[in-house]
């Protein structure tokens, strides 16, 4: 195989067109006449080059609910939404709460070859929020965790949450919280308010994640430690955010794209799809976020990439799992709810999509900058193509999109991974051939020490 | 009429066309021979995912002055009890060709879904699901009102500028959703009574007033008030702090039933928590049409099921 | 489509006029009489034929009402039903004899109906039939016993009657194919 790959005529994020040359996995040159001096050259002018995408809330099910995605199934899907790194939930089967779980996780990963898994440690032992996991453990492992969550389940003793907050600290981790009050949110199936009063449905208050974020920006500012607020949904919680990073508390947020798009008036259907934690809110909420997207109150888009077998939503609304694939649809979205209205450039996307994720994560020396020297990972976005996403456009092993239908601006054309590509011309590249190139660069690229 | 799903479903044209109806056939409980032919050879199935021995043995009742061969599918004893899926059950009932699907089930939407999803294409009539809706016990209320209102002469009447007070756990409630769309589209100013606890969380939910204060209410004119069932359940979710309290404050207690005027009609969806919702004297009072609203509830649901079975284009 | 008028005002009066006297002649007076109407137009016609028997024997009183036969049709599952009407039988069915009313006599299916709904109402001494019109087509073995009007016709026509109560005027047409 070619090392060498010239990309003519590329759009960089700025706006700027140039030719970007990948040798032996890295960014060896950018500009407008360079080439490399043997090779392919490809041409895509019109695209959209940006830093391979990283997604800090992914998950991949895997150990333990392989039927709905697996480590490898759930990096192809990553891989078609233009992702080169994905942080890999610990909500498994066991949890990933020990150095083993973590390990095998990163290990999956790193053989698959379509993205760069990091895996994410619980807080406590098994997500039960009653003690700490082994945190520093995990964070010296060959996994090298750097974020820690119980996501999926919230964080809710408010000593734990101190005290991790402080013991990550140790090893520059991050605890990302999972804002749900317990009680506040019992037996709840979508957000309180008229729809969910029309449908009989329980509702889920907006204060039940405002409570907890409140409270935890609190901690932080105490302890001086470092938090990162998964999935935020509400008006409320984007002042809370802003206000505390006002007055310097280190804290960051993420908010999915299916929060900048939907609303709960989705659920009239009873369609399950529709059916995440935390529930779809307002259009006022949704306003809200992406405004504090733009502001750089919250900080990243990340997907929560949530899998489910279609007999978990295909099924009584309470029955039903909460959740739905996104990093297929991801940049579309974020495409057609913050570039389309104006509130992003595509340099902000690289930035909430690539750069801030891959900071908070811990991985921003290697991953989330386009620059020469750096790993190769990129993706080549075509902006002005518009398709109706279907089940065709999925790459996990799961199907709960509530997208189906919908008309999408925006598709990703090509991924790279250190140097190969995992996407190209939009379809996924066979797992054989990636794992033969993932195996020949490990030797090459070491991302992961 | 193709399912009756939710009563927000019903306009006031084809509401009042069922209560007519339902008017042909409680008139047919006064002769010799009370069962009618018209669905003979129909197969229905009353799908109960939850207990309700009176909602099943009315709709029973029903389908069988109507001559329909009933089967019934409860929960517990069956497939669904060792995790059968909704999406299964519909598509065996599919399977052994049912002509309609009476459905009781504690999640919200489930007839929704056994309407609309195509695991079955037969008409579906909600028996109450979860805390949604409960839509022929609101037709029954409203044909028990508008009888008591109109006697002999109900044909054709709607329920306009009749006051209608909903008392009690209204966020839990199917009831009171029902009867908030279906007395309302029939004319009725409903109010709903209920701590701020049991409100439900919008006040633009439903188009209803709602306030808090029962005493407040009982000293306007009402032409009925309704009392729902308390559950003792909401007391571990600090709805309210104990049953003492919640009857002194917000039940039908024997000072503010005898402080009621007379002509106000006193009704309970059943059963009843005496003592505590509502006292004995009011339940059993001439007041009361507790016991007329259950007979009644035989005759609107045969009346709804005629019309979903032989697609009565008119309601 | 062209109509044809086959019964003016008076015609449908005189054909009344004589089908109460038949009821009358058959029945040896009006004692036990009940009129019933099969909705809509028989109940209509019911009323005038009993006003007629009123006008003939004096002082008698002849019990008239409404038999809604829509939960008895044969048909409930392959068309649309009509919307019930009341059934309004004053004074009860038991040993009396029943004169059902209708508008047309066409397959006969209407009258089977009436037979069932007449039964679960009570046991009349006998049911008698008159109709107004009788077009033929007979698809069950049902005749009527006082017809004003027979008028043989073809699958393809149809029989309107108009009567004042409900349409303004009185008149039976033929419309054509």
């Amino acid at each position: 195989m070619s090392t060498s790959v010239t990309f003519a005529g590329a759009t960089l994020p700025n706006g700027d067109v140039a030719n970007v040359v990948v040798k032996n996995g890295r960014i060896v040159d950018m500009g407008v006449d360079v080439r490399a001096d043997e090779g392919e050259v490809l041409d895509v002018s019109g695209l959209r080059v940006l830093p391979g995408f990283v997604d800090l809330h992914t998950h991949l099910r895997e150990p333990g609910y392989e039927a709905s995605e697996t480590v490898l199934t759930g990096t192809q899907a990553a891989a078609i939404g233009g992702y080169t790194t994905v942080f890999a939930m610990a909500n498994t089967l066991p949890v990933a709460d020990t150095t083993s779980v973590v390990e095998m996780v990163w290990q999956r990963g790193h053989d698959a070859g379509y993205a760069t898994v990091r895996p994410v440690g619980a807080v406590t032992v098994g997500l039960e929020g009653e003690a700490l996991a082994d945190l520093a453990s995990m964070a010296n492992s060959r996994a090298r965790v750097r974020v820690f969550s119980d996501d999926g389940k919230c964080v809710a003793d408010a000593l734990l949450m101190r005290r991790a907050l402080e013991y990550v600290g140790a090893f520059d981790g991050v605890i990302a919280q999972h804002a749900q009050e317990p009680r506040l949110t019992i037996g709840s199936q979508m957000n309180e308010g008229l729809v969910s009063s029309r449908l009989g449905l329980t509702g889920w208050p907006r204060v039940a994640e405002e409570v907890i974020i409140a409270r935890d920006v609190l901690l932080a500012e105490s302890t001086g430690a470092r938090l990162h607020i998964c999935h935020l949904s509400t008006a409320g919680a984007v002042d809370i955010v802003r206000s505390a990073k006002a007055r310097g508390v280190r804290v960051t947020a993420e908010v999915t794209p299916h929060h900048l798009l939907l609303t709960d008036d989705s659920a009239l259907d009873y369609d399950a799809r529709f059916k995440v934690n935390p529930p779809l809110r307002t259009s006022d909420d949704v306003l809200a976020v992406r405004g504090g997207l733009a502001d750089g109150t919250i900080d990243i888009v990340a997907t929560d990439h949530a899998p489910h077998p279609t007999e978990s939503k295909d099924c009584e609304w309470s029955e039903a799992a909460f959740g739905m694939v996104g990093l297929e649809s991801a940049l579309s979205i974020v495409n057609m709810t913050m570039v389309e209205t104006g509130l992003l450039s595509w340099a902000d996307v690289a930035r909430v999509m690539s750069t801030n994720p891959a900071k908070i994560g811990g991985v921003g020396d290697t991953a989330g900058t386009l620059e020469v020297g750096r790993p190769a990972d990129l993706v080549f976005v075509d902006p002005r193509v518009h398709r109706v996403f279907g089940p065709e456009d999925l790459g996990g092993r799961s199907a709960n999109s509530p997208y189906f239908g919908r008309e999408f601006p925006g598709k990703v054309v090509h991924t790279m991974r250190h140097g190969y590509f995992t996407v190209r011309d939009g379809s996924l590249i066979d797992a054989e051939s990636v794992r033969s190139h993932a195996f020949a660069d490990a030797g090459r690229v070491e991302d992961n020490g | 009429m193709q399912h009756l799903l939710s009563a927000a479903d019903l306009d006031k044209e084809s509401a009042i066309s069922l209560l007519d109806l339902a008017e042909d056939m409680a008139e047919t409980a006064d002769r010799p021979h009370k069962k009618l032919p018209a669905l003979r050879g129909r197969t229905i199935v009353n799908l109960f995912f939850e207990d309700s021995t009176r909602t099943r043995i009315s709709f029973e009742s029903a389908e069988k002055r109507l001559s329909a061969d009933v089967i019934n599918f409860s929960a517990k004893g069956s497939s669904v009890s060792k995790g059968e899926s909704l999406k299964d059950s519909a598509q065996t009932l599919a399977a052994m060709g049912v002509d309609a699907v009476v459905i009781r089930h504690g999640s919200s939407g489930a007839p929704h879904l056994l309407a609309h999803r195509g695991w079955i294409h037969v008409p579906i009539v909600n028996a109450g699901d979860g805390t949604h809706e409960h839509p022929t016990q609101a037709l029954l209320d409203a044909f028990t009102l508008r009888r008591r209102i109109h006697k002999n002469h109900s044909r054709g009447k709607d329920l306009a500028g009749v006051r209608v007070a909903i008392v009690g756990d209204v966020v839990h409630s199917r009831v009171a959703r029902s009867n908030a769309w279906l007395l309302t589209t029939l004319g009725a100013e409903v109010t709903f009574v209920a701590p701020p606890t049991l409100l439900p969380a919008s006040a633009d939910s439903f188009p209803v007033a709602m306030v808090t204060n029962l005493d407040e209410i009982l000293r306007q004119r009402l032409d009925a008030i309704m009392m729902l069932r308390i559950q003792k359940e909401r007391i571990q979710g600090a709805y309210f702090p104990n049953e003492r309290e919640y009857t002194r404050v917000w039940g039908l207690t024997a000072d503010r039933f005898g402080a009621l005027n007379e002509n106000t009609f006193v009704m309970h969806p059943g059963p009843m928590n005496r003592g505590l919702e509502i006292c004995s004297q009011a339940a059993d009072s001439p007041s009361s049409t507790i016991l007329e609203q259950v007979a009644n509830g035989v005759f609107v649901r045969m009346a709804v099921l005629f019309s979903v079975l032989t697609g009565n284009e008119e309601l | 489509m062209a109509a044809r008028n086959v019964l003016q005002a008076t015609d449908i009066q005189r054909a009344l006029t004589r089908i109460a006297h038949e009821i009358l002649e058959s029945n040896r007076g009006a004692a036990g009489l009940v009129v019933l109407g099969i909705p809509t137009r028989g109940v209509i016609l019911a009323q005038r034929i009993a006003d007629i028997i009123a006008e003939i024997e004096p002082g008698v009183h002849v019990p008239v009402g409404a038999l809604d036969v829509t939960m008895y049709r044969d048909d409930l599952s392959q068309t649309p039903s009509r919307v019930t009407t009341p059934t309004r039988i004053p004074g009860g069915i038991e040993d009396s004899t029943v004169v059902l009313v209708d508008d047309v006599l066409y397959s006969g299916r209407t009258v089977r109906a009436a037979l069932d709904a007449l039964t679960d109402a009570g046991r009349p001494r006998a049911v008698r039939l008159a109709v107004l019109v009788d077009r033929g087509h007979r698809e069950l073995p049902i005749r009527a016993d006082f017809v004003g009007k027979n008028l043989p016709t073809s699958h393809a026509e149809r029989i309107n009657v108009r009567l004042v109560e409900t349409d303004g005027d009185d008149l039976v047409q033929i419309a054509g194919d």
